[in-house]
This record gives C-alpha cells, sequence and structure tokens, in this order.
C-alpha cells in the first residue's frame, strides 16, 4: 500500500471548457468545431426563428414584409448569422463527404481543404453581406 | 484446425452497430439536403426576378396533379431533422456525461425535431 503515500499522478485530460479559448487548434480543427457549433445553432433556431420566417415568406403580406424588416441592420446581422451557419455547414459538410469517401486524406491536403471551406463559406456570406446591406 | 480467417464471419462481436448505420444515414441525408440547396439554388436562379409568387412555386409546384413542391421539400425536411438528431446526439453523447440529464435532453431533442416537422408539414401543406 505504498501507493497511498505517493503524491497522485498527473493527469492529462482531455481539453477543458477553462481552456477553449487559449488552446490552439489546427485550420481543420477551427473548421470542425465550427461545423459543430453552426449545426448546433441551426438545430436551435430552427422552430424559433427559421421556420417563422419561412411561414411568413409562404404569405403575400409576409412576403411583402421581408423587404421593410431586412432594412433593419440587426436584422440583417442575424440573417447574416444564419446565411453563414448554413454555408459553413454545407462547405465543411462537402469537405467531409470529399474525407469519408477518402479524398484528400494527407496532412496537406486536409489543410489545404479547410482552408478551401473557409475561403468558399467565408467568401460566398460576403457576398450574401454586399447583397443585404445593398452594395447592388 | 479452424481457419482463421473464418472466425467471427457469422458472429456479432461486439455491439448492436447501430453507428455504422447512423454514420451512414448522417452522409446520406447530407447528400439529400446538399442536392435540395442546389435544386432550390438553380429555382432561384432561373426565376424571373424574385417575386413572391416565384418563391411560392419552388415548395408548391405540381407536376401534373401530383403536388411535386410539396414532397421534395417534405422529404428534404424529413432528412434534415434525421440529420439534426444525430448531430445533436452526437454533441449530448460528447460532452454530456451523466446518463439521465443526456437523457432528458435527447428527448427534447426528439420533442424539439417533431415539433419542427409538425409546424413545417403546416406551412408547406397549408401553403
Amino acid at each position: 500500500m505504498s501507493d497511498r503515500a505517493r503524491k497522485p499522478r498527473p493527469q492529462f485530460r482531455n481539453i477543458g471548457i477553462a481552456q477553449i479559448l487559449s488552446y490552439r487548434l489546427p485550420l481543420a480543427g477551427r473548421l470542425s468545431i465550427l461545423h459543430r457549433v453552426s449545426g448546433a445553432l441551426l438545430f436551435l433556431l430552427l422552430p424559433v426563428l427559421i421556420l417563422p420566417l419561412f411561414a411568413m415568406s409562404m404569405t403575400p403580406a409576409g412576403f411583402q414584409a421581408f423587404s421593410v424588416i431586412v432594412g433593419f441592420t440587426l436584422v440583417k446581422l442575424m440573417f447574416l448569422v444564419l446565411i453563414w451557419a448554413y454555408l459553413h455547414h454545407f462547405c465543411a459538410g462537402i469537405r467531409y463527404l470529399m474525407l469519408d469517401s477518402h479524398h484528400g486524406l494527407g496532412k496537406y491536403a486536409a489543410q489545404k481543404s479547410a482552408g478551401v471551406v473557409f475561403g468558399a463559406s467565408l467568401g460566398l456570406t460576403l457576398v450574401f453581406a454586399l447583397k443585404l446591406f445593398g452594395a447592388w | 484446425m479452424a481457419t482463421p480467417e473464418k472466425i467471427g464471419a457469422k458472429r456479432l462481436v461486439v455491439g448492436a452497430h447501430y453507428g455504422v448505420g447512423d454514420f451512414m444515414i448522417q452522409r446520406i441525408t447530407a447528400v439529400i439536403l446538399a442536392v435540395y440547396t442546389l435544386i432550390l439554388l438553380v429555382g432561384i436562379l432561373v426565376m424571373p426576378g424574385f417575386t413572391f409568387e416565384g418563391w411560392r412555386a419552388l415548395f408548391t409546384f405540381k407536376l401534373g396533379v401530383f403536388p411535386m413542391g410539396q414532397v421534395l421539400a417534405t422529404l428534404a425536411f424529413l432528412s434534415l431533422c434525421w440529420h439534426a438528431w444525430i448531430g445533436v446526439r452526437d454533441i449530448w453523447m460528447d460532452y454530456v456525461k451523466p446518463v439521465s440529464l443526456r437523457l432528458g435532453l435527447q428527448v427534447l431533442t426528439i420533442l424539439w425535431l417533431i415539433g419542427s416537422l409538425v409546424y413545417f408539414a403546416v406551412i408547406i401543406w397549408g401553403a
């Protein structure tokens, strides 16, 4: 029973909640956690925001009202968050389907495709942002 | 002597194997949703001007008497619910360890998604 006298051995657990901000993830890791965050966000907003907006868009008066409410900056930002979440989940999801079918599994190929996904999803979000804020 | 490669050929070694099924369903529903997204995108792009009638027609167009728009949208939404169930369940399994809390969250997730499905059906079939 000499074990009892010994100091407890140090334990290296998985990442804890306090470390989240200081923990440095590779690009593919950021992509992965944002895939989860965007999916969770879309799930949580589905019946409380996305479907009510969809219901609204299905009536002539509601559809008209969109051109009014989209005039508010806060509404624009809300739409933009939704659009980003969908685009990120969509683009990252396509990358996962690619990886699942054993394409681009190498270290550098995977890093590169993570960069491509960020470029595509953020680029497309920017296009939507410009459209929403009336760049054309 | 038994040939080693035959060992376990007809034996379920471990687990219920639902993980493989869920993994496949997650991917299949993802493909369905991606395809439906592209269908909607093409529909919006070929629309002559973004009007209410055009938007509504994306989800209510008919092939003869068959309500194709509604059926496609409903199938896509069913895929979405199944996809979201597996994804959110994975989140609970990864982060929530107490079994009772996890079970409670999983039940709430199912109710949340069935509620969404009913709401969606009311919107799309009443449109």
